[in-house]
């Protein structure tokens, strides 16, 4: 059908950012060709040892799942997404394929191994998701392509995520965010996995902060190796969620408290974060 | 020339009442109520999906009808404000509203008390926290929110048993 009516034709899925969009005159489609009605496109199931999730999957549906509970990086996100009415319209798939620079669920899938499944008229093809996001508000998918499913890795023993975003008020988008992953031997930090939104055109991960924690203990002194990092690594822009320097603390400051979470779910603690606003 | 916008047949049910309509498939569900099915207590306040002054029930679940194209709805069941209130008595949301001052001047409460209704259909004794996350997408100017949280304290109470 997309490919029938052409470039300007646009798919809908929650419609959470594309309608608003479309009041401003931001994003004016031909078409638009709503997902809602097919049947099938909203689950999570547990297969394997990947937790599924359908493209049309509301933010809310993920937020009150068992399922997705056993990833508890998936609750902190889902469950602060915006306000109660945006998450029970807004998807997941429609999240990862519109790419704005401050959605949640790129920066959070993308400490977990997370593939998307993406669907055409020449077949489907799986990507990891770390190639999935090109540039702001750009993806990979070709005009007549769609996300059809999200697939993500359970992680692995002794490990646990966390993901923590400031926002001014509910509805918006965040002002900065962090998800962070860790895989922990005993009190030591085997690997590292920390990405972070709002701070970049795409979701940043930060690769030197990872590699700070690698191997050590988290403590006070790779806290702060972290985080210094972490301002190093980020290059946000100054708008009216506040200035660039903010934004690097803020950044830094999310980094640390992820970190510390994560380090606590490793541990098997049970910890109830998500997004923070006044 | 202006274009000629083919319009779309669409069925739904608002307040437990079957409704049909041809509209455009640009129209928002919101317009559709007010303008179409002259529901006006609905309200528009931001039109920028911030405020929650235009939130509804559909299929049980909120949204804010200014995101939503009426076409969406085809097919649906809606609660809107007026379909609270049952043979001319108030329903218990609207009744704890106004005993507990939980408005002023009335805007956002149509969109707060279809909030509610989602609050506490679940849970009849929600907490401070669940209270503050369950209507954080419902914007009030005046009120400070305090008598808004007693008030759905209060709505949870006297739908207990029911």
């Amino acid at each position: 059908m997309l490919s029938q009516l052409g470039d300007d034709a646009k798919v809908l899925a929650g419609g959470q950012s594309l309608i608003p969009l479309m009041k401003l005159r931001f994003a004016n489609p031909s078409h638009l060709v709503d997902l809602n009605f097919i049947p099938g496109t909203a689950y999570i199931k547990e297969e394997g040892a990947s937790v599924r999730l359908g493209a049309l999957t509301r933010h809310a549906e993920i937020e009150k799942s068992g399922i997705a509970a056993r990833i508890p990086i998936l609750h902190d996100c889902a469950a602060g997404i915006a306000d109660t009415q945006i998450r029970n319209r807004g998807t997941i798939g429609g999240s990862l394929a519109e790419a704005d620079p401050s959605g949640d669920w790129a920066a959070v899938l993308l400490t977990q191994k997370t593939e998307v499944r993406c669907l055409s008229p020449r077949g489907e093809r799986t990507l990891p998701l770390a190639g999935f996001i090109s540039d702001a508000y750009t993806t990979v998918l070709e005009h007549d392509e769609l996300v059809s499913e999200i697939v993500v890795k359970n992680p692995e023993k002794n490990s646990g995520g966390a993901y923590l975003a400031f926002k001014r008020s509910a509805p918006v988008y965040p002002t900065a965010s962090a998800a962070v992953h860790l895989a922990m031997e005993g009190d030591t930090c085997k690997d590292a996995a920390i990405v972070l939104g709002c701070v970049g055109l795409v979701p940043v991960k930060a690769t030197a902060a990872e590699g700070t924690l690698r191997g050590s203990k988290i403590d006070d002194k790779a806290l702060t190796a972290a985080m210094e990092a972490v301002r190093a690594a980020v290059d946000p822009q100054p708008d009216m969620r506040g200035s660039a320097e903010y934004k690097r603390k803020l950044a830094a400051a999310l980094v640390k408290r992820a970190i510390e979470v994560a380090a606590r779910r490793a541990r098997g603690e049970q910890v109830e974060v998500s997004h923070i606003y006044a | 020339m202006p274009e000629v916008i083919e319009k779309v047949g669409i069925q739904l049910k608002v307040n437990g009442k079957p409704y049909s309509a041809s509209v455009e498939p640009r129209m928002l569900l919101v317009e559709l109520l007010r303008e179409e099915f002259n529901l006006t207590g609905t309200h528009v306040g931001c039109d920028t999906t911030y405020c929650g002054a235009c939130t509804v029930l559909m299929n049980g679940a909120i949204v804010k009808s200014c995101t939503m194209f009426a076409v969406q709805a085809d097919g649906a069941e809606i609660l809107t404000v007026e379909g609270l209130a049952e043979d001319g008595t108030l329903h218990p949301i609207q009744k704890a509203f106004g005993e507990s001052y939980g408005l002023q001047c009335g805007y956002c409460t149509p969109g707060l008390m279809l909030s509610t209704y989602q609050l506490v259909s679940g849970n009849r004794e929600p907490s401070e926290p669940e209270i503050r996350k369950a209507i954080a997408g419902n914007t009030c100017r005046c009120t400070g929110y305090q008598n808004i949280f007693k008030a759905i304290r209060l709505a949870g109470h006297k739908m207990k048993g029911a």
